[in-house]
């Protein structure tokens, strides 16, 4: 049954809806991958709460008119009119007062938020809101999802990730340095605007399928996980995009199958298992590739200076030290050095001097590189031996010197 | 105050001759800026001379790089007028490059030191024009010139804090302007690149290109720079260096804060 609905042969209907989710998780990650590199990610709750009273009036609106209330472009119309205007309140709380955005974001989410409950509260009342199952919109459900629904989502969501795709440049550099994209030209405001217009979009759109409440996580977590695994904003934005077209794919997937299950939860825990998978496994970034660095960094240092330490006949006090010099075969159980041990401390220490003549003549012309830890590398290995030659004859110079 | 007036400031020091906007790198008259209510820099008027490398030099607080941020219209104007080559910087953009301090971007940006001097090139690139080869090549040039063509895939992250200087020099390379502004391109960095970037600079004159720069250490003034702008929050003296950079001058801008052992090392 599940392969049946991820293989999309689970009828025309149930294929739209997953299609719909898949592009909708695609624009969701493209569209939170700028909103995580702005560092306002908050923002997002604070446009999906503000649809809620949007959703309830513009259900009202159409319903005291005679029209059917539950049709999707009404009621998503009326959200995205709502959020726009929390939107506008937060920005100008920011503006005007001396509220910082994160007291503005709270106080506009929560008043919009309870507005919205108790109209829902008073549709529940009449027999044809009970009907029009508005709550599914808190937290997401396809199942009966109209084909237009799913059409309607689908277009509009490739609709968004062309907009930012035509924009990526402008956006970009502001989210990089907004104060020199000024002196290009490029509006932070309109840049700021578009990203925000883009996130509007793909909350409402997302309301369907993912509800209100946890649109934000698909929007964000698909951005996090992917900056796990690059250091370039558009393999982050690539990677990212996959990661929520994946959520989606899989989610509505599971959900089409399953229809007792709430399919924004679902989409949102597939989200988390691609971040839980980044944040474990992900080459360098990864907190695993990162403990084995570390693990790595550890051993080797303890190396060097244990067998510098026997190169100028010191006693080594450190246990951990005294273990591995031992493990390896360099140092007997009593402590005295092996010949294996002899010979590869002397040539530690010739590689300890090679490094610090070339770290003095690196500094001196400031190819000095920060980040390289040098005397923990095999010399050999990274310098052609033209250079070492240089080395030893500058070192053979110094000593010379000296005497 | 009207703009244009103040031809000699409050402290009775005379100010370069006030002149109509002609054709110079950029013209500055009466600008005022404020943070609230109070003003960061008041009434301020200079102007730069055509292939002059000028420094830009007060005490903290006097609003240094507030005057290059408002010229380039990070910083909303209270008042006043900037035009550079005689026009407004909407039509005269394309002449202008920018280099702002290194501290104020997050430097865990994903980005490569590539990636950030693209940026550069972004207005002739438009919003959807691939990079060409040659779009690339001036990317390289760019990085040759300022020593670190090494570093082009190297994350910004890792980069040293001169390291950093040095690519946001670059990235201003990129754009082919006619004037530079530069904002504290020497804060934190080391003395080999503060010698690179000083080359950099010197060339860009020897090519006839006008170089504005936020400058702190009063013991380099004269040796790298042509021309000075001194002020504190009003503007004190400009001109050539010679005839700005003296004593009187200096203790307007400083007050009493300058000793007079440190004024002897500055050879005044």
């Amino acid at each position: 049954m599940l392969w049946a609905a991820l293989s999309l042969s689970l009828g025309y209907n149930a294929t739209l809806v997953t299609l719909g989710a898949s592009l909708l998780g695609a624009a969701a990650g493209m569209a939170g991958t700028f909103l995580y590199l702005r560092k306002n990610a908050l923002i997002s709750d604070a446009i999906s709460h503000a649809t809620l009273p949007g959703l309830g009036f513009a259900f009202l609106v159409a319903f005291g008119f005679g029209i059917d209330g539950r049709q999707l472009l009404i009621l998503l119309s009326g959200s995205a009119l709502s959020a726009a205007l929390g939107l506008y309140f937060v920005n100008w709380l920011t503006r005007e007062t001396r509220l910082t955005q994160d007291t503005a974001i709270g106080c506009v989410l929560s008043v919009f938020f309870a507005f919205g409950v108790v109209l829902l509260t008073i549709i529940q009342v009449i027999p044809a809101g009970r009907k029009a199952g508005l709550e599914s919109f808190l937290l997401g459900s396809t199942a009966g999802m109209l084909y237009s629904d799913a059409l309607l989502i689908l277009i509009l969501s490739i609709i968004t990730a062309l907009v930012l795709f035509v924009f990526l440049r402008p956006i970009k550099l502001v989210v990089f340095d907004q104060g020199y994209s000024e002196t290009l030209g490029i509006s932070v405001r309109r840049v700021d605007f578009i990203i925000l217009m883009v996130t509007l979009a793909v909350t409402v759109l997302g309301m369907k399928i993912v509800g209100l409440i946890l649109i934000v996580a698909l929007l964000i977590i698909p951005a996090v996980s992917a900056r796990f695994w690059s250091e370039r904003t558009n393999i982050i934005l690539v990677t990212a995009t996959l990661f929520g077209a994946l959520s989606g794919y899989i989610g509505s997937a599971i959900s089409a199958v399953s229809p007792g299950l709430p399919t924004g939860p679902i989409i949102v825990l597939c989200c988390f298992g691609l971040f839980l998978f980044s944040f474990l496994f992900a080459p360098k970034r990864g907190v695993l590739a990162v403990a084995l660095d570390h693990y790595r960094f550890q051993k080797a240092v303890h190396l060097t200076q244990g067998l510098l330490s026997m190169a100028a006949a010191q006693p080594i006090y450190e246990p951990k030290t005294q273990r591995l010099l031992r493990r390896l075969g360099y140092i007997r159980a009593d402590g005295v050095a092996t010949e294996t041990g002899k010979s590869l401390a002397a040539k530690t220490l010739l590689n300890e001097k090679r490094w610090s003549y070339w770290q003095e003549i690196l500094k001196e012309s400031d190819q000095l590189d920060g980040q390289a830890v040098f005397n923990l590398m095999d010399i050999e290995t990274k310098l052609t031996p033209d250079q070492i030659k240089s080395i030893d004859q500058g070192l053979a110079l110094k000593q010379g010197e000296r005497m | 105050m009207m703009a244009g007036v103040a031809l000699v400031s409050d402290q009775g020091v005379r100010l370069g001759e006030a002149r109509e906007p002609g054709e110079e790198p950029l013209n500055i008259r009466g600008l005022t800026v404020s943070y609230g209510q109070v003003p960061a820099v008041y009434s301020i008027d200079f102007s730069v001379k055509s292939g002059s490398l000028m420094g830009i030099v007060g005490p903290n607080g006097a609003g240094k790089s507030t005057v290059l941020k408002a010229a380039m219209g990070i910083l909303p104007l209270i008042s006043g007028q900037v035009t550079f080559f005689g026009k407004p910087l909407k039509e005269a953009r394309h002449r202008v490059a920018y280099v702002p301090q290194r501290a104020s971007v997050d430097w865990d940006f994903p980005a490569t030191v590539y990636d950030v001097v693209l940026m550069g090139l972004y207005p002739s690139l438009g919003l959807l024009r691939r990079v060409s080869k040659a779009d690339k090549a001036k990317v390289a040039e760019s990085l040759a010139k300022v020593g670190m063509q090494d570093f082009v895939d190297r994350q910004i992250g890792q980069l040293s804090g001169g390291q950093q200087q040095r690519v946001f020099l670059a990235r201003s390379l990129v754009q082919q302007a006619d004037v530079f502004l530069l904002d504290e391109p020497f804060a934190g960095v080391d003395a080999a690149t503060e010698t690179a970037i000083m080359g950099v600079l010197k060339g860009l004159q020897e090519d006839g290109k006008t170089i504005i720069s936020v400058h702190h250490d009063l013991s380099t003034v004269s040796t790298y720079f042509d021309h000075l702008f001194l002020l504190n929050r009003k503007a004190v003296a400009y001109g050539p260096v010679a005839e700005v950079f003296t004593k009187e001058n200096l203790s307007i801008a400083y007050g009493g804060k300058l000793a007079a052992a440190q004024l002897d090392t500055m050879g005044l």
